[in-house]
């Protein structure tokens, strides 16, 4: 099975290089240094195939990168690939026809074999057809503990969600904010989304963002999850960053306590040269309900005229899902592979405990499946409007976030 | 002159047309012909961002304009003194036009960031207890954002009025001086009348300046804190390329035109409705 693969990739890879080195303008959001040098080893695996990778990256996140994108490819003048969360960011653009079908790829390569679990594959498939390579897994249910910010503080490193509030005054007391929290408000919407999957249960969480139950919002687990919630937003008063890896920065150095954020995070203690249990630890489903997010990057092909083009959009796609590439950018990004037969050169403890989780089968879909952009959009501006106004209570949060929920898609 | 005409037509009208008729739909990521009648705007008046978009633009817009005629004249009478090294301070009061939106925002986002910035050099000086940080603060950003706009807008009307200022006769401060009118007098009863053109233009100038606030925003805020530096501009392109939702996006820019209408008629009826008669 495993050989007649590496022959078939081989081969396509072969095929590719014959029809003449292409270049491909490939658009992503990964600038910060942990993502960077994941991006780099794409680039060099294409650009080893004789083929020439352009990079097009767009600092600042999905969420200023996706309209840029959205506006190229309907503006008729599109990148060969881009990237984008896998789930409903690309509904449309498929509908309307604007996207390369790869179902012959993924068939020569047997992606439905490989790819685990089987939903990243789902995600991409719309009537029958697959529309899109995913590269990568990640989960946000993970928060990230500075080992010597609590050893300054004098306490233990919280093993869950209770200690941690619980020693959150120690961190106060030693002038260390206990949670780091980056001023966006896809961060702010993220770090809720992992108190409600690990504070609430995975059964609300679906019923809320699944079925869209505004009963499920006003429930018992939820109204403790935004409770919670009102006092995270106590625990990360005093620190003013913006960007996500400035407060990991923060967490890195001891400035802060704890971050909750997604194992992306991970890339950036790996280029800080710090090391997995004994200078910084994680807790998955911060220590309550370990869950993963099956979540993460998946590349997308826009339709192109030319044939060429056509065919070396297609060899990239093979490639990206090659276990060469899948090895070395997983390791550089800190996220897990998208195929179960591959082995990452740098496991610590911490990617270990997502690929138990993984192996395991402990999974929840990602909210990006879940909830159309138009629904996030509207969530994201709610929490964070919370977030930065104290006169906002909990419950008045908790009654917008039913309203959003009642008239979502 | 007929190019012209046609562009106009069919590129502003029919675009505009366009786009009112498409925020009555139920457009996503992609424009569709589904009616939806009025629920885009219902949607886009009971949302709390939009409100606050509207009520950040009138914040910014009144102390955007006022500031920049009062700033931008007091600077162009100052230098139209006769002072030694004009040409110098011109260029550097005119300087910050040379940069874009983009690169201001993030220089002023540096200077105003507590931790970098204009605070914590303060501080090291030894003001222990000195504190500003709008950018920080849901109460004061949109102040925060003035200030920058300030710096980048005023070097232009500057200029503007100094040209003005450059037009008026020298017989007039002689009638003036001979009948003994002081000199800031003389500037506001006389000089500021005779150069109501001049008034109009920057007036128009800023006034276009202010409808279109986004890159500012985008580059020095993002909107933030939470939601307390919202602009309509920046409502539409999240909602139409963010939230993948046009028809959200195009009633919500219809309702920016709608306001600009509101505001643009009775004024040019005012300004140039009588040149007809007179």
């Amino acid at each position: 099975m495993k050989l007649s693969i590496k022959l078939l990739s081989a081969t396509a890879i072969c095929a590719g290089t014959t029809a003449g080195a292409v270049d491909l303008e490939v658009m992503h959001w990964w600038t910060s240094g942990g993502e960077a040098a994941a991006v780099s080893k794409l680039a060099e695996a294409w650009d080893g195939t004789g083929n020439k990778w352009v990079d097009g990256a767009i600092a600042g996140g999905g969420d200023t990168a996706r309209p840029i994108m959205v506006s190229r490819i309907i503006g008729g003048d599109p990148p060969a690939a881009f990237q984008f969360n896998h789930g409903r960011q690309a509904e449309e653009l498929i509908e309307a026809g604007l996207l390369l079908d790869l179902t012959d790829v993924a068939e020569a390569e047997g992606w439905k074999d490989l790819v685990n679990p089987p939903s990243l594959l789902d995600a991409c498939t719309i009537d029958g057809k697959i529309y899109c390579a995913p590269v990568n897994i990640h989960s946000w249910q993970w928060m990230w503990l500075s080992n010597a910010a609590y050893e300054k503080a004098g306490v233990q490193v919280p093993t869950n969600w209770e200690e941690f509030t619980g020693s959150a005054q120690a961190l106060r007391d030693a002038d260390i904010v206990p949670l780091a929290v980056g001023g966006q408000s896809w961060q702010e919407k993220g770090a809720f989304d992992v108190m409600a999957l690990a504070l609430a249960g995975k059964d609300a969480w679906l019923a809320v963002n699944q079925d869209k139950s505004t009963d499920a919002v006003m429930g018992p687990e939820f109204t403790r999850v935004f409770e919670e919630f009102g006092a995270a937003r106590e625990l990360a008063k005093g620190l003013n960053v913006q960007d996500w890896n400035q407060a990991t920065a923060a967490v890195i150095n001891g400035t802060a306590g704890a971050q909750i954020m997604g194992d992306w995070a991970q890339g950036e203690f790996a280029i800080a040269g710090q090391v997995a249990g004994t200078d910084y630890s994680c807790l998955p489903g911060l220590g309550e309900v370990a869950l993963l997010d099956t979540g993460g990057d998946a590349f997308y092909f826009p339709v192109n005229d030319d044939p060429e083009i056509t065919a070396a959009q297609k060899e990239l796609a093979a490639l990206m899902l090659s276990p060469d590439v899948q090895v070395s950018f997983n390791s550089a990004k800190g996220s897990l592979p998208v195929r179960g037969d591959v082995n990452l050169t740098t496991v610590n403890d911490c990617t270990q405990k997502g690929l138990d989780l993984l192996a395991e089968g402990a999974l929840a879909p990602a909210l990006t499946t879940l909830l159309s952009p138009d629904t996030v959009t509207q969530l994201n501006d709610l929490v964070t409007e919370f977030w930065s106004m104290p006169a906002m209570t909990a419950a008045d949060l908790q009654l917008q976030f039913a309203d959003i929920i009642g008239a979502a898609d | 002159m007929l190019p012209l005409i046609f562009t106009a037509m069919v590129i502003f009208l029919g675009g505009t047309l366009w786009t009112v008729v498409y925020s009555f739909t139920k457009s996503g990521l992609l424009p569709r012909l589904t009616w939806d009648g009025l629920a885009q705007y219902e949607r886009l008046w009971s949302s709390r961002k939009w409100i606050v978009s509207i009520e950040n633009l009138a914040i910014y817009g009144v102390f955007s304009l006022i500031g920049t005629l009062v700033i931008g004249f007091t600077l162009a009478a100052l230098l139209d003194r006769k002072i030694r090294g004009e040409a110098v301070f011109r260029s550097i009061f005119l300087y910050p036009f040379a940069l874009s939106f983009i690169v201001t925002g993030l220089v002023w986002q540096w200077i105003l960031n507590p931790e970098l910035g204009l605070q914590s050099v303060m501080r090291d000086l030894g003001w222990q207890s000195f504190t500003f940080d709008p950018l920080n603060n849901p109460e004061i950003v949109m102040f925060g954002l003035l200030i920058a706009g300030l710096w980048q807008g005023t070097g232009l009307i500057m200029c503007i009025m100094l040209a003005g200022l450059r037009g008026i006769d020298e017989d007039i401060w002689k009638a003036a001086r001979v009948d003994g009118i002081g000199t800031v007098k003389t500037y506001i009863r006389i000089i500021i009348p005779m150069m109501r053109p001049v008034f109009v233009t920057s007036l128009v100038l800023i006034a276009a300046g202010i409808v279109k606030l986004y890159d500012l925003v985008v580059a020095q805020t993002s909107g933030g804190p939470g939601i307390s530096s919202e602009v309509p501009a920046k409502y539409v392109m999240t909602a139409m390329f963010g939230g993948q939702n046009l028809g959200q996006g195009f009633a919500a820019s219809t309702m920016m035109l709608v306001m600009v209408v509101i505001i643009l008629i009775p004024w040019a009826y005012l300004e140039f409705g009588d040149k007809k008669h007179g």
